[in-house]
């Protein structure tokens, strides 16, 4: 008799909660700019009242013109990630063309929709998505962010978002520094300032490593598609950035 | 009850080779070759939505003649069994040989078990790190599979072709020069009373693996970047120096470079089709979206571009 149902990946959780025993990963912003959208994220996954790693990469890009940033259950969120490049990439193949960022953020809310049941028992994902939209109008407003919930709920966000544990305290601080139209430079300030506010008050996001030369990882999408800003130069930023709180610790 | 006549296997065998062959010698044809930088993949193809070319991977790409709806149905099987495999396992685990393969053995069942085979040829070219790496593998419509290193050349007056090809390629030539080669060797057949053609960029359908790109190294040449690329080799046809090409056009992705003629997609299917009237189902479709970075992106998915 076959029995799928006691497969490995169709098992049913045990009951009552699995958070603690998973590394979570935290801060999540994204910011929308003048040639699209910078997304970075800090590089601490714990484990309950561990460090569980100190250098997690939590913002990809999902495909040419978008980036995905995860926080919450950090195996989970990087298997959803993994699937949603594949599934873009296969779209794309076949049908020689990109899906358009509206059809890939729906695409993603579907995915975090189907893992509700393991998210009532801990195992939480909730992505950051922001993209390059090559449909838009107007190039100023094409970089676009779209935040989710634990049941697949969509909603696009105006000019800036943070998501994690930490995000309180990074929207705070994006909401006093951000305006539209920011430069490249001041937009990955500003993302990096804003980490610095969720490490400086939350106890899961890690701040900028001095000693071990850990920064955050900064990542822009524009029209010429996703980049990876530079370590040396995410390095010399959050320098800037530490260097600043030197003389003022509020920013 | 109709009376069944015999027909010895061998005459079966023949008939579906001779058929499929006539059918493959009808259509245009499609040319691969390695180059310095990379494999440059050259069709004669009016339209620019449906392409003989494509990308199955990272470093895999496709090149088919034939019936469209056939080799259509065989790319995408390769597209998904590749994105398969490089999900569950790794990209890097995702070869040319293994979808040569699986090709053959879905071309060879389809020949043996089916009443009529599939009236194509294909062309799986993997991109090494160096020319004499690169892998081209030719599938024919009976599932045999042959490695042609170097160059080869599929439908319409093949063997013609790759004639011309052979006589002058060398794996080290870089992109123009290889591009001239293959323009000249498409452009050596077909014409009246056996005079040259010559091939205008809205007649061909260009692509590239490139050889020094991480993720994914399929490109298209289309549009403003390839009229620039035919004209650049052109004039080197008759000066011989080698530092032009690394002015090869490295943005052929420009959203804007995708442009005109998609009615000619009719016109070239029914040159490509003309056996029987089934072959419209796939073609009437809408042609996909022009303006998005079709088919390569600027970097890569999956792999820090720092």
């Amino acid at each position: 008799m076959a029995a799928p149902e006691l497969l490995p990946g169709r098992r049913p959780l045990p009951p009552g909660t699995a958070a603690d025993f998973a590394p979570h990963g935290t801060t999540i912003v994204a910011l929308a700019y003048a040639d699209g959208v910078v997304m970075a994220g800090d590089r601490r996954a714990t484990m309950g009242n561990l460090i569980a790693s100190r250098d997690i990469r939590k913002v990809h890009p999902a495909d040419a013109y978008s980036l995905v940033g995860i926080a919450g259950t950090a195996g989970v969120g990087i298997e959803l990630m993994r699937l949603f490049q594949v599934e873009l990439e296969h779209y794309e193949k076949i049908e020689g063309a990109m899906l358009s960022l509206d059809g890939k953020a729906n695409r993603l809310a579907t995915m975090i929709r189907n893992n509700l049941g393991a998210a009532l028992q801990g195992l939480a994902v909730v992505p950051l998505f922001a993209g390059y939209d090559l449909d838009a109008t107007e190039p100023t407003k094409a970089g676009r962010i779209f935040s989710f919930d634990v049941a697949g709920g969509l909603y696009e966000e105006t000019g800036f978002d943070a998501i994690g544990s930490g995000s309180l305290f990074a929207r705070s601080a994006l909401k006093k520094r951000y305006r539209p139209g920011l430069s490249g430079d001041e937009a990955v300030r500003l993302a990096v300032e804003a980490l610095y506010d969720a490490a400086d008050d939350d106890t899961a996001t890690g701040g900028p490593d001095l000693t071990r030369k850990i920064f955050p990882v900064v990542m822009a999408a524009t029209a010429e598609g996703t980049e990876r800003v530079d370590e040396a130069d995410a390095e010399a930023v959050t320098q800037a950035v530490v260097a600043a709180r030197m003389e003022n610790p509020g920013g | 009850m109709a009376m069944q006549f015999y027909a010895p296997p061998e005459q079966i065998m023949r008939d579906r080779s001779e058929y499929a062959r006539k059918g493959i010698s009808r259509g245009r044809s499609a040319i691969v070759l390695s180059y310095d930088k990379g494999v440059l993949f050259v069709a004669e193809n009016l339209s620019n939505a449906l392409h003989k070319v494509s990308e199955l991977y990272d470093r895999i790409g496709f090149a088919a003649v034939g019936r469209y709806n056939e080799f259509e149905n065989l790319r995408a099987a390769g597209v998904r069994m590749a994105d398969l495999r490089g999900y569950s396992y790794d990209r890097r685990d995702v070869t040319g040989r293994a979808l040569a393969n699986a090709y053959a053995q879905t071309l060879g069942a389809i020949f043996t078990e089916q009443s009529k085979p599939f009236e194509v040829e294909i062309c799986v070219a993997e991109v090494g790190q160096s020319p004499a790496q690169d892998e081209l593998y030719r599938l024919t419509y009976d599932g045999s599979v042959q490695d042609e290193p170097g160059l080869m050349a599929m439908g319409g007056q093949a063997e013609a072709i790759a004639t011309v090809l052979r006589d002058q390629h060398r794996p080290d030539m870089p992109l123009a020069d290889a591009l001239r080669l293959a323009v000249e060797a498409l452009g050596s057949v077909g014409g009246e009373g056996g005079a040259p053609r010559t091939l205008e960029a809205n007649q061909l359908e260009v692509a590239v693996l490139d050889r020094s790109r991480v993720g994914r190294t399929f490109r298209r040449i289309v549009g403003a970047a390839l009229i620039t690329l035919l004209a650049q080799s052109a004039g080197k046809a008759t000066a011989t120096d080698a530092e032009a090409t690394d002015a090869e056009a490295p943005d052929a992705e420009s959203p804007d470079a995708e442009a005109t003629a998609p009615d000619a997609a009719e016109a070239d299917q029914a040159a490509e089709a003309p056996a029987t009237g089934k072959a419209g189902t796939d073609q009437g479709r809408t042609p996909p979206k022009g303006g998005r970075g079709k088919g390569g992106p600027t970097t890569n998915p999956g792999e820090p571009s720092a």
